[in-house]
């Protein structure tokens, strides 16, 4: 498998392959051999474990519990991915109209807030929102309420920590989307007499269509694998499909089971990715989106 | 400018929303003070026991040292691999060069509770589970995306003469990268190795998988602590773990010339 110094430089040599892929070689070897060869083989144990066949696949059709888990993380992506794309477009809106330096000083919280752990920001989530938490004990005292509300360990806590989490990604590709419609044409509507919200309405939204549609793909793909939000805010009640994998892994040792589902998720989230990658460049898109 | 009602109260949702995405993560800062031993706000008085405790704990003082190990080792690793990676995806043309970029940014894509269960399959036979080995190398590869994606911005503003130049000046490939190339996208190569050392620092879901007794990283026993809930030292190891993010974002901020908001 592996040439010498000498074999590598006859083998560029007589190929006259360019020597520039001698530096994607130690990269891309290593991703090869250690992350996309175990990757492939879970795709496999989807239909080899514990005996060769569909019959993973067959239990979303068994039994309601697999099809709910299902249907639940769907669920729970999409309202995730609405609630994010909406509040985001406001602060993209907001962004692309401010002055430079106000917008370098949001963009640099949105950069901020981008790189603390979800660790850390589950737990924040949950001392404010739990049974027992701040904003509870805020409430009791100030008198407003009597009883705790039930704002953490259920599908609301869930939503509220993943719509925060996704939301510098929604606003990233809408930012990069709405940078690049000409302030002219905004203005050329108002002088033509249309009002701010007709101009809004009419001009500025259809042109922010495909901002909308990658921040909408983006952030659905990045919340199917929620792990971290959910097992903390949801308390093991909000069991979401990541969750499910850990425990058919750690607890009842099913392979198949889990292997299945993590293909499913995987095939959705490249074939969403390669949709993705039509309406905007990924590079854009991860990038940040300023250029 | 002039701006209409509308135009203020969306600035104003923006602040609020914006807002909200940095001030929960400070809650953990005045818990972590809280004079009491349960998860509160400092009311009745202000206390360093839980940073106490935390810096005098051998449990957690281990887990700060294997985190940033693991973390500097496998930033250095990625940034190496990824530059050299991005530079030659840089000059190389032809229809496999893109999809070999894809191809090197899929522990981006991939969902990390997939990357957890592909690296624990694959690492029990190689003997690699529960090592520093493995889980630096299980971190490098997640990294790699990040300082591909970086300094390939930093190639796409860089000029192609100055490398053609050099190469027809007869100085060998090593040479060039790095007496050319290297010093001009050193930014980007700053900005990946930050990004590559926060995202270790932070990595939670696929240690849970590959890492049991020896191993047992700062996220790792964050991570345990919440689950048993209301210990404050957990919030105290919080705040260090946000805090040394936030020393490297601030000091690659400084470090980095200003060349308007760049990479994310």
């Amino acid at each position: 498998m592996s040439f010498t110094f000498a074999e590598k430089t006859h083998l560029v040599m007589t190929k006259r392959l360019n020597p520039y892929w001698l530096l994607v070689a130690p990269a891309g070897l290593l991703v090869l051999a250690l992350y996309a060869a175990p990757i492939i083989n879970v795709l496999f144990l989807s239909v080899t474990d514990p005996k060769p066949g569909l019959g993973n696949y067959a239990k979303i059709f068994e039994g309601d519990s697999v099809a709910i888990l299902i249907w639940r993380t769907i669920r729970l992506c999409l309202i995730t991915t609405a609630s994010s794309v909406l509040l985001g477009y406001v602060v993209a809106y907001a962004m692309v109209h401010a002055l430079a330096h106000v917008r370098q000083r949001m963009m640099s919280i949105l950069l901020i807030s981008f790189w603390i752990s979800v660790l850390v920001r589950s737990f924040a989530w949950l001392m404010l929102l739990g049974h027992n938490g701040l904003i509870n004990n805020f409430l009791i005292g100030v008198g407003i309420i009597q009883e705790p509300l039930a704002l953490a360990r259920n599908e609301l806590g869930v939503l509220i920590g993943m719509t925060e989490y996704m939301l510098p990604y929604a606003i990233l590709p809408l930012l990069a989307n709405m940078q690049g419609i000409d302030p002219l044409v905004a203005r050329a509507s108002r002088s033509l007499g249309a009002s701010h919200a007709q101009t809004f309405v009419r001009v500025f939204l259809p042109l922010t269509k495909p901002g909308i549609i990658a921040a909408s793909l983006l952030v659905f793909i990045s919340s199917l694998g929620f792990y971290v939000t959910p097992a903390i805010l949801g308390g093991g009640k909000v069991q979401m499909i990541a969750e499910y994998i850990s425990v058919q892994l750690l607890v009842t040792v099913r392979w198949g089971t889990a292997a299945m589902l993590a293909t499913l998720m995987i095939g959705c989230v490249l074939a969403l990715m390669y949709l993705l990658n039509r309406f905007m460049k990924l590079s854009v898109v991860f990038g940040g989106g300023t250029r | 400018m002039k701006r209409s009602l509308g135009g203020r109260l969306t600035n104003l949702a923006a602040w609020v929303i914006l807002s909200i995405l940095i001030l929960p993560s400070l809650v953990a800062f005045p818990v972590s003070v809280t004079s009491k031993t349960y998860l509160s706000l400092p009311w009745e008085g202000v206390s360093l026991q839980h940073f106490q405790h935390l810096l005098t704990s051998p449990e957690w003082m281990s887990s700060f040292g294997q985190s940033l190990l693991i973390a500097l080792v496998s930033s250095a690793l990625a940034t190496f691999l990824g530059t050299l990676a991005a530079i030659g995806l840089w000059r190389l043309s032809g229809r496999f060069v893109e999809t070999i970029r894809a191809f090197l940014l899929l522990p981006l894509m991939v969902p990390p509770i997939i990357s957890a269960m592909a690296f624990y399959r694959w690492w029990v036979p190689l003997g690699l589970i529960d090592s520093y080995l493995g889980v630096i190398i299980a971190h490098s590869i997640l990294a790699i995306p990040m300082v591909v994606i970086t300094v390939s911005a930093a190639l796409a503003n860089f000029d192609l003469k100055l490398e053609q130049a050099s190469r027809s000046l007869g100085a060998s490939l090593p040479t060039t990268v790095r007496r050319v190339i290297l010093p001009v996208i050193r930014p980007g190569i700053l900005a990946g190795a930050v990004f590559a050392f926060i995202l270790s620092w932070d990595e939670i879901v696929v240690t849970l998988f590959i890492s049991k007794f020896d191993v047992f990283t700062l996220p790792r026993r964050l991570w345990n602590g919440m689950r048993e809930n209301t210990d404050p030292t957990v919030a105290a190891a919080a705040v260090v773990l946000i805090c040394t993010t936030l020393v490297f974002l601030i000091g690659y901020a400084i470090l980095s010339p200003k060349r308007g908001e760049e990479v994310g």
